[in-house]
């Protein structure tokens, strides 16, 4: 007790109970030492990922060099960035749809846009490969006409989140201010504009942030919609994780981490660390 | 132990949140078999305290003795109290016979003496016959009569009400403040009640301690507190008051006078022993100022000859009044400019149809009706 | 404020709706109607597969070897859930009850692993992991410790460590999935734990109950909803899982969807393939129709 309390603990306040930190703690621990000792060990001037050698960054610069290694970086990020546009606008649409209209079969729509979130990645994946190549899709397109494939499931999968999030943001929505704003003498378009979207805009960039990360994450769709010579960073860094495991590996990863981290501070500067702990 | 010793004993009790002083170094003792009731605005404290009582929350300094003994150290399922919460927090997914029979059952009672136990809690709130059913077929008065018996069945030696009708209508709210001294009479336990609501207080209380940013503000009974205010604080929050700044100017045993600029000279039949010349403040209830037409005021007041012959008068002219069915409240614009709120019972139908808006009219008072603040 | 009839507003709805819908129906419903028709179909050439209707992709699937893999691959998704469960309650209470300006950085500190890429976790415990790595010398190191201590009380000390295998076993899988699967859990139980008012808790203690005694007859079943979403949250994907078991997983510890891999990528052997994914779907059917009907169970006791 002494180690934390300087006040006795009062009945409801669990975390400052000592037992209570130690296992939170021991959690975070848990979920960080391992990424952790793989950034350090992106810095560590050996082959091998065991013990100390000195400090280098000489992996970070064989990462940079290694021409498929940034191409898939960039093809990720090309098709992350395409698939949150188009997964937000989707999603906007679709989560409007669902709150504001009554129509036949809207249980049956409910459920199958769900579907593509509790499917198993691997069965989507299965039915994105047997798509593609039953429709004969091109796979000699140009950059970045040759990500198409890979785009178009990561949006299957990815906007129906976004409905997700902006309907429930909807939810919250007194539809009074819509009546007032027509009472004002507001068109169906300006109302939209100035009152429905300016409500909505949170849930959007959660969606849109969620959309990002979720493209930016996945292996299993794209490891079967990818064409031979079409690779995401995912599936170049498994392929490198499943041949060797080299500090290249963990300078690569790294600077993915870096950028979650930086999607994580815009996420904080948009909507504030309370806005974010609501919407997830 | 005597009727009249303490059940609770508060000695110099002090809760900070972080910097925030939420109650301040309060002393108070509250006697068996009392209604109590911490009044006060939100934020006052009042919660804290009872929270504190309950085991909730715990002292930063100061010491609470229940029955005689220190509650340091002791958590709220140990403590001979029970609690009433403002939300009720009815068990949603048991029956009301196993909300009312939670407590006992943890303390071990058999099925036999708790069902006996349950169905007489349940019927001391008049909800016999509701045994099983679920808190969602109730109505929130109902609701708030479980969670009365769930405390009441175990037989506490104080029961504490946290806001226990702010979420009843206003209907209800009357009857049940009825019901609520009612039962305490009957059970004889110790009720310890908090609420912003000063018409409940004065309703159901036997002493109110109101409280004011983390301070008692005053201890007294409810006619006390409406008739005695001990500071402006008080006279404001109990009721509804006219202040006015003034100089005093007579202190004797039997009477003080006190110059007002904004009402004029005051007169009372008491003294007030403040030190000559001392800023005051009088405050005058609206409904204890008599309203006539200019004229008529002096024959009246004559009859009754409680004060010398230019004071406790005022004229002026109706600004506002508003009807509110049982009396009418006139707002006035005396003639030095001051603003003074009047009161008066509607006797008759048409009573209100005396005065009217731009109405000139004048005012007394009986010198027993100002009280003299010095804070 | 009720919902709009789609018949009196025609024109919005269709501009709202047609281009999800749309979406919906040609990039998910008809390529897994296509999968749901290979499933009974036949390979005919070496590209090309005939859909005869046939049932032996089926039959095959209920073979041991198959009935065994999901078997175990339902157990493995079982325990895991379970060992979530387990860590993730006390720090979803922890997260709760934390003080008002905590409360948002915690629950930022589970989500942002969970927004981290999942190969780069599962890489990361996969370096700590090995015979060489960190997990292991620390056994060693408590293993040394232990042994020291029995010389100290005047024991035979103990044999010198020899690194355990923590890689490419059964072990490893669990312990991937735990990690990657933990923020699944501990986010639903948070919010359902954040819902329950918090007076109940204190009504439970006032009446005399014990923390232990509130916990399982207060706040177990009023978070339960929360308690089986997050549970479910766990297990569909779990169960579903393939990046964790492919590559810290050995020979022996192979799941469902690997198998489902093997037939697209090595076997060639679609239509069967199709079954086992279908099959595998159904599963998660039955798992989120026994929640639902959980679900309205309770509604209905209303």
């Amino acid at each position: 007790m002494a180690l934390f309390a300087r006040r006795p603990v009062a009945p409801l306040e669990y975390t400052r109970k000592t037992w209570m930190r130690l296992w939170v703690g021991a959690t975070l621990v848990f979920l960080y030492a391992p990424l952790l000792v793989l950034m350090v060990f992106s810095f560590n001037d050996s082959k091998r990922n065991v013990a100390w050698k000195g400090f280098t960054l000489k992996y970070y610069e064989k990462a940079l060099n290694n021409d498929t290694l940034v191409e898939a970086l960039v093809n990720s990020l090309t098709i992350a960035a395409l698939a949150t546009v188009v997964s937000v606008i989707l999603g906007a649409l679709a989560g409007v749809m669902l709150w504001r209209f009554r129509f036949p079969l809207k249980g049956a729509v409910e459920g199958v846009m769900s579907l593509p979130i509790i499917v198993p990645e691997i069965c989507m994946g299965v039915a994105m490969l047997i798509f593609f190549a039953k429709v004969d899709w091109p796979t000699d397109l140009p950059w970045p006409l040759n990500l198409s494939a890979i785009t178009i499931a990561h949006i299957t999968f990815c906007f129906p989140f976004v409905a997700m999030v902006v309907r429930s943001r909807m939810a919250s929505f007194n539809r009074e201010q819509e009546e007032a704003a027509k009472d004002l003498g507001a068109s169906e378009w300006a109302t939209f504009r100035d009152i429905l979207l300016p409500h909505m805009k949170p849930g959007l960039v959660a969606g849109a942030l969620l959309a990002f990360t979720l493209s930016l994450d996945d292996f299993v769709i794209t490891f079967f919609t990818s064409g031979p010579d079409t690779i995401t960073f995912p599936v170049k860094v498994y392929s490198m994780v499943r041949f060797s495991v080299t500090p290249e590996v963990n300078a690569a990863s790294t600077i993915l981490i870096l950028l979650t981290i930086a999607l994580t501070a815009v996420a904080l500067k948009l909507q504030g660390v309370k806005g974010i702990a609501e919407t997830h | 132990m005597s009727e009249a010793d303490p059940i609770i004993q508060i000695r110099g009790v002090t809760k900070r949140f972080g910097k925030h002083t939420a109650v301040d170094n309060v002393s108070l003792d509250i006697k068996s078999g009392e209604f109590f009731v911490l009044l006060g605005p939100s934020g006052c404290g009042k919660t804290t305290l009872l929270r504190m009582i309950a085991g909730f929350e715990l002292p930063t300094e100061g010491q609470i003795l229940i029955d005689g003994q220190d509650m340091a150290g002791i958590p709220p399922n140990k403590r001979p109290v029970n609690m009433v919460f403002q939300s009720y927090a009815v068990f949603p997914h048991m029956s009301v016979a196993e909300n009312v029979g939670y407590g006992l059952k943890i303390a071990g009672v058999g099925r036999a003496e708790r069902d006996e136990r349950v169905r007489e809690a349940l019927q001391l709130v008049s909800l016999g016959g509701f045994e099983d059913r679920k808190p969602d077929q109730m109505s929130g008065g109902q609701r708030q009569r479980v969670a009365l018996a769930r405390s009441l069945v175990m037989r506490p030696k104080v029961l504490l009400l946290d806001e226990p009708l702010s979420a009843l209508d206003a209907k209800l709210r009357a009857q049940m403040q009825f019901e609520l001294s009612d039962l305490q009479d009957k059970v004889g336990i110790t009720f310890v009640t908090v609420t912003h609501d000063q018409d409940e207080a004065l309703s159901m209380a036997s002493r109110i301690a109101v409280m004011n940013k983390g301070d008692i503000a005053q201890l007294a009974s409810p006619s006390d507190l409406y008739e005695y205010p001990a500071n402006r604080f008080v006279a404001d929050f109990v009721g509804s008051v006219n202040v006015f700044e003034g100089k005093l100017t007579l202190d004797e045993p039997d009477r003080a006078a006190v110059e007002c600029p904004g009402l004029g000279k005051v007169y009372l039949n008491h003294g007030v022993t403040g030190p000559h010349g001392a800023d005051v403040w009088i405050a005058l209830r609206p409904e204890k100022i008599y309203l006539h037409v200019p004229g008529e005021g002096k024959a009246i007041r004559a009859a009754g000859q409680d004060a010398p012959e230019d004071h406790n008068l005022a004229r002026g002219v109706i600004k506002g009044m508003s009807y509110l069915g049982d009396i009418t409240l006139y707002e006035i614009k005396l003639d030095n400019g001051a603003m003074i709120r009047v009161s008066r019972p509607n006797l008759s139908r048409h009573d209100q149809e005396h005065f009217t808006w731009d109405d000139r009219v004048s005012m007394h008072w009986r010198a027993d009706s100002p009280v003299v603040l010095l804070g | 404020m009720s919902l709009q009839d789609w018949k009196q507003h025609r024109r919005p709805f269709a501009a709202i709706a047609s281009a999800p819908l749309f979406w919906l129906v040609l990039f998910f419903l008809v390529p897994m109607g296509i999968v749901w028709l290979y499933s009974f179909g036949q390979n005919s050439g070496p590209a090309d597969i005939a859909i005869t209707g046939t049932l032996d992709n089926y039959k095959r699937a209920t073979e041991w070897l198959y009935l065994s893999i999901f078997g175990k691959s339902l157990a493995v998704a079982a325990l895991v859930t379970l060992i979530c469960l387990i860590i993730g309650f006390p720090v979803a209470m922890a997260i709760t009850f934390a003080a008002e300006k905590w409360r948002p950085w915690l629950l930022l500190a589970i989500m942002l692993p969970f927004w981290t890429n999942l190969l780069i976790r599962t890489y990361a415990l996969m370096m700590l992991m090995g015979s060489n790595g960190y997990a292991n010398r620390g056994l060693g190191a408590l293993w040394d410790g232990a042994s020291w201590l029995k010389t100290l009380v005047g024991l035979q000390p103990l044999e010198a460590w020899a690194p355990v295998p923590l890689l490419y076993n059964n072990f490893a899988v669990v312990l991937g999935l735990v990690y990657v699967h933990l923020p699944f859990m501990v986010l639903p139980l948070y919010s359902a734990l954040d819902r329950l008012d918090k007076s109940l808790i204190e009504a439970s203690l006032d009446l005399g109950a014990g923390h232990f005694r509130t916990l399982t007859k207060i706040v177990v079943p009023l978070a339960g909803p929360g308690i089986a979403a997050g549970v479910m949250i766990t297990l569909i994907p779990a169960l579903g899982a393939y990046l964790t078991p492919d590559l810290m997983g050995g020979t022996d510890s192979q799941m469902i969807a690997n198998v489902i891999e093997r037939q697209f990528k090595r076997a060639n052997d679609w239509p069967f393939g199709a079954a086992l994914s279908f099959l595998l779907i159904y599963a998660m059917f039955i798992l989120v129709a026994i929640q639902s009907l959980r679900g309205d169970r309770k509604k209905e006791a209303r």
